[in-house]
């Protein structure tokens, strides 16, 4: 007995009129592989390249209550970005993160399409000169990447470091941007 | 020995793993209104689920929901007054089970359409779910002694009608 195509569709708008879903996602293909996509009612929260571990990840900081249903404004401004024809997001976030956290991630939203920025250097930003390692951590637990730019940031010795995507994606957005590599 | 508390399944899991079973024992309790009634339930689920407590026996709470929205609709209360009705997040603890016979009741679960509602909650949800007593009780609005007596009186109205159209 199984609950048809429409049916489920149905129940899954009257949730949303309802106002009852605190999470939204989806799992939407890229051209660098699959995105899981969640937001809350404040604003886009996590951008993921491993959607299972997400699921649970985002439940636990955002609220048990998440229902896959569309994110077209936030899959619109990605495939735009994808097509090269969007160099900024415009898209509300969610950000629960400790104040360091937050400051790095601030100051990472400006740094500019088709530019890198080292470690130490977005350190410096944040009056942290110091911090190149914590920063590291940072990007490292960036809840969403591609549109907080962490792909951006590369070693003061010119290499790439590391990715939660992988290397090989890191390389394509950076490629995608004209990026220029210091080497 | 300690037990770690089941933490609460992200609701689209939820949702995925119990929105067909719930259908098919809906569609055996009120027939043509299964999918209003089905919709209503986890809308009602959805709207308490971020009050439950741990994630155990979530498969338990979502039939209790289920039958007490379908006792609603077949005594033909106001649907709207149902859905107002706030969910109840309590979990109950199951005792260890009694065993039952789920191929038996598969020879007989067509004819459950013909008993009364409260026998058919309690023959489907016992014998088709495998829910226990407690539980069945709970999604009742009964005691456990009427839940049981409720069961088996079905069982034996069952019997009685598939002995007559054989």
């Amino acid at each position: 007995m199984s609950v048809t195509p429409d049916l489920d569709a149905r129940f899954r708008a009257a949730a949303a009129a309802a106002g009852i879903v605190d999470v939204r996602f989806d799992i939407v293909p890229s051209p660098i592989g699959d995105l899981f996509l969640a937001a809350t009612a404040k604003g886009l929260c996590r951008i993921s390249f491993t959607p299972d571990q997400a699921e649970d990840d985002v439940a636990r900081t955002f609220g048990v209550r998440m229902l896959r249903l569309p994110l077209d404004t936030v899959r619109r401004e990605l495939d735009e970005y994808f097509e090269g024809k969007r160099h900024t997001f415009d898209l509300p976030l969610d950000l629960r993160v400790a104040e360091f956290n937050e400051a790095v991630l601030h100051e990472l939203a400006r740094v500019p399409y088709g530019r890198v920025e080292t470690y130490g250097g977005l350190a410096a930003k944040v009056g942290r000169p110091k911090a190149a390692r914590a920063v590291g951590t940072v990007m490292n637990r960036n809840p969403i990447p591609i549109v907080l730019p962490c792909h951006r940031i590369i070693g003061s010795n010119g290499s790439l470091t590391g990715y939660a995507g992988g290397l090989p994606v890191k390389r394509a957005l950076l490629d995608l941007e004209g990026a220029t590599l210091p080497l | 020995m300690m037990q770690a508390v089941q933490s609460i399944p992200p609701f689209e899991s939820f949702y995925c793993e119990h929105a067909d079973p719930v259908l098919g024992y809906l569609r055996r309790l009120v027939g043509q209104q299964a999918e209003d009634v089905w919709q209503e339930t986890f809308l009602k689920a959805l709207r308490g689920y971020d009050r439950l407590s741990h994630g155990e026996h979530l498969r338990a709470w979502v039939f209790t929901i289920a039958t007490r929205t379908a006792m609603d609709a077949l005594r033909g209360s106001s649907r709207d007054a149902a859905a107002r009705a706030d969910v109840d997040v309590t979990l109950l603890e199951v005792p260890g089970h009694d065993g039952f016979d789920q191929a038996a009741f598969e020879e007989i679960a067509h004819l459950t359409h013909d008993l009364p509602p409260k026998e058919r909650a309690a023959v489907v949800l016992r014998y088709g779910y495998d829910l226990h007593y407690a539980e069945i009780a709970d999604a009742l609005g009964s005691s456990e002694e009427a839940a049981r007596a409720a069961a088996s009186s079905g069982v034996r109205r069952l019997r009685r009608s598939h002995e007559r159209d054989a």
